[in-house]
């Protein structure tokens, strides 16, 4: 049979450059730049000099521009559409609800970003100053950026490869001026791509303070989220915890719960158990957090009696715990 | 035309591939993968002779095994490439090949730049004994990146036969990444067969109220305002996601073999048809088809006014 899996180890994933050919043995490697593969290569001079490790040049700058940001927090999922983007963004005000806080959302999913429209800012655009570009602004106390401030038109497809994506999130860490920041909540696009490895490769030296994983109940997100917990543990970033999102769906009409995505396996209770992460909560559907979302308006606000709230806070509670704040 | 370009790699091995229709969103999780795998069962029953194949080429995040039951399944190699699993046995009239029968634990992460990605779509391509099929069914991660890109110019030999279809739910972040995917679609001259809406609307199963879950609408008005056809809209069905989670199939995935691997499937196909969603996927699956075939035809007489 065939597995994916070589006889020859497979390079650290944080020591492939974003511009490196397929077969690069990684820049950590003893065939660092020597390598059949590296023909070619416009790492290879720097690699086989074997002094720099990792040739980016702009790693010192985001660790400059880093140095301000105390908690750096990432959100992640192996599926799609489990709920990151609307948890990143309800992190985001519930930080910013206290106005000694300074908080910071990054977008880095290039593709498909929707914190501008769950924000609210989505006709909004980005402005340079000299100390850089500037982020946009939810309320004083909340900056965000995504690269659906810079295009032209909202329909725009963004058909990048995997190095663009990289300078661009080098960009977003390296030249926009955040400012002192408590926290940096950063949303990502599902699955173990570029984007993945890029923001844990910018960010590794200053630190990242940890990971928070969504997961939906049903078996094909779970198996996602697996996937995604062992690519955490691949590049050394801690869990801070798993939410589970759309838990069950309470009918307006007769007030009785169902389940939309059962939780044939257990759900994510049973998976963080599992794979010995911290089970953070659970947040139920709740058709207003979706109208919420395409509206750009706080659900936290607008709704604070709901159980969702109740549970979005809860969870909040335990992620500032988990860091220790 | 262009006899040369078919002659590649990937253009001799897709010679006898008449259709391939790309599933693609923008959006995570509104439904990508579940739609591919129902219209490439609906596609199977839709004649007694006709071949189908899913190519998952969600690399980082494969759900096909898992919904097809086929969890756990080797992929084998032969003098003539690999082999893909049949979902449907010894009948093989319903092929898949994903990167996630290529993992020695599921649970790994596969954790790829760009160029390696490309790489294995390449091999998917060009490598797997795909043969005969009436319909191969792509289906996509969410975003227009690398593994959409490679897709396309890899099948660039191959190009007459490509169509996509457009799946959305209705909420306004999802329409707005559809967008983006129409735009895609677009640039790189891909003919749309439509937009399916999926999970529009909820029927409580206590009262029979319906509840807009996740708004609904979007989809067909999108179509509308962007000159495409609009396929239907799938509501909400909680049947469908315990069957695509294969929940029943776990218990015995260890023992899976290619003899249970056929009783498996032939139930698969059974137990969706008694699903609400099938019936009317059937009416999408039957359009798809029309157009296809009309499609073919109009290519027949041009082929045969150039000759
Ligand atoms: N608890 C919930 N109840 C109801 N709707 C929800 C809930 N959580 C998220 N949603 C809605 O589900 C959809 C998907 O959520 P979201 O965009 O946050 O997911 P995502 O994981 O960021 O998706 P992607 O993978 O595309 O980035 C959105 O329309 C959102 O408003
Ligand atoms: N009509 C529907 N009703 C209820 N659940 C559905 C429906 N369609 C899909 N689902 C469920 O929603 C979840 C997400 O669907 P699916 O995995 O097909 O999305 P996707 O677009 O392929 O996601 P990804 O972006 O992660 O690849 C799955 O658990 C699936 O079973
Ligand atoms: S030169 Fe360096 S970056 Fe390029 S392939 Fe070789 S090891 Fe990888
Ligand atoms: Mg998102
Ligand atoms: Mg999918």
């Amino acid at each position: 049979m065939i597995a994916l899996q070589q006889s020859t180890p497979a390079p650290d994933p944080l020591s492939v450059p974003s511009n490196a050919p397929e077969h690069c043995p990684g820049t950590e490697s003893e065939l660092a730049g020597k390598a059949d593969a590296c023909a070619g290569c416009a790492n290879q001079e720097i690699c086989a000099s074997g002094q720099s490790r990792g040739p980016d040049p702009a790693l010192p700058l985001v660790r400059a521009r880093m140095a301000s940001v105390k908690r750096k927090i990432l959100v992640l999922s192996g599926k799609g559409g489990v709920g990151k983007s609307t948890f990143t963004a309800q992190l985001g005000w519930a930080f910013a609800a206290d106005e000694q806080i300074q908080t910071g959302i990054m977008d880095v999913d290039i593709c498909g970003p929707s914190i501008p429209t769950i924000l609210g800012i989505a006709s909004e655009q980005v402005h340079a100053s000299s100390s850089g570009w500037s982020p946009v602004y939810v309320q004083d106390n909340l900056g965000v950026m995504s690269v659906g401030f810079m295009l032209p038109s909202a329909r725009d497809a963004v058909m990048w490869r995997g190095p663009k994506k990289n300078g661009l999130i080098s960009q977003f860490l390296k030249d926009v001026d955040w400012g002192t920041l408590d926290y940096l909540v950063v949303d990502t696009p599902p699955g173990t791509s570029d984007e993945h490895l890029s923001i844990v490769q910018y960010l590794k030296e200053s630190g990242i303070d940890g990971a928070v994983v969504i997961t939906t109940p049903q078996e094909v997100a779970l198996q996602d989220v697996r996937r995604e917990i062992d690519f955490c543990r691949k590049v050394g970033i801690r869990v801070l915890g798993l939410v589970e999102n759309m838990s069950g769906f309470v009918c307006p009409n007769c007030k009785t719960e169902s389940q939309i995505f059962k939780p044939s396996t257990g759900g994510g209770r049973k998976l963080a158990q599992d794979m010995d992460v911290e089970f953070l909560g659970a947040v139920p559907l709740d058709p207003r957090i979706g109208k919420s979302a395409d509206y750009g308006i706080s659900f936290l606000d607008e709704y604070p009696d709901s159980p969702a709230t109740t549970a979005y806070l809860d969870i909040i509670e335990k992620i500032k715990e988990q860091l220790g704040d | 035309m262009a006899a040369p370009a078919e002659d590649t790699p990937v253009g001799r091995r897709l010679k006898n591939v008449k259709n391939i229709i790309i599933v693609c969103s923008g959006k995570g999780g509104v439904g990508k993968s579940s739609v591919s795998t129902q219209l490439a069962l609906c596609l199977r029953a839709s004649s007694p002779t006709a071949r189908v194949a899913i190519l998952d080429v969600d690399l980082t995040g494969p759900s096909i095994p898992r919904m097809l039951g086929l969890d756990g399944h080797p992929v084998h190699q032969s003098s003539d490439g690999w082999v893909p699993v049949y979902a449907d046995g010894s009948e093989a009239r319903l092929a898949c090949m994903s990167v996630g029968f290529l993992l020695k634990k599921k649970e790994d992460s596969v954790v790829w730049r760009g160029p390696k990605k490309n790489a294995m779509i390449r091999q998917f391509l060009s490598d797997v004994r795909w043969g005969d099929l009436d319909y191969l069914v792509v289906d996509t991660p969410p975003g227009t990146s690398d593994e959409h890109l490679s897709l396309v110019e890899h099948l660039a030999p191959v190009h007459s036969r490509l169509s996509a279809v457009i799946v959305t739910t209705p909420q306004a972040v999802a329409l707005l990444d559809a967008l983006k995917c129409l735009s895609f679609t677009r640039a790189t001259s891909l003919p749309v067969l439509g937009v399916i809406e999926n999970m529009s609307g909820y029927v409580c199963p206590c009262c029979g109220e319906i509840s807009n879950v996740f708004s609904t609408g979007g989809g067909e008005a999108m179509a509308s305002r962007e000159g495409i056809p609009f396929l239907g809209s799938l509501p909400i069905d909680t049947e469908l996601v315990t069957l695509l989670d294969a929940s029943d199939v776990s218990k015995a995935e260890d023992t899976a073999s290619t003899s249970d691997g056929e009783v498996r499937s032939f139930r698969l196909l059974e137990n969706y048809e008694k699903t609400p969603t099938a019936s009317l996927f059937k009416t999408i699956a039957e359009q798809i088809t029309r157009t296809l075939a009309s499609r073919q035809s109009e290519g027949d007489v041009a082929i045969q006014q150039t000759a």
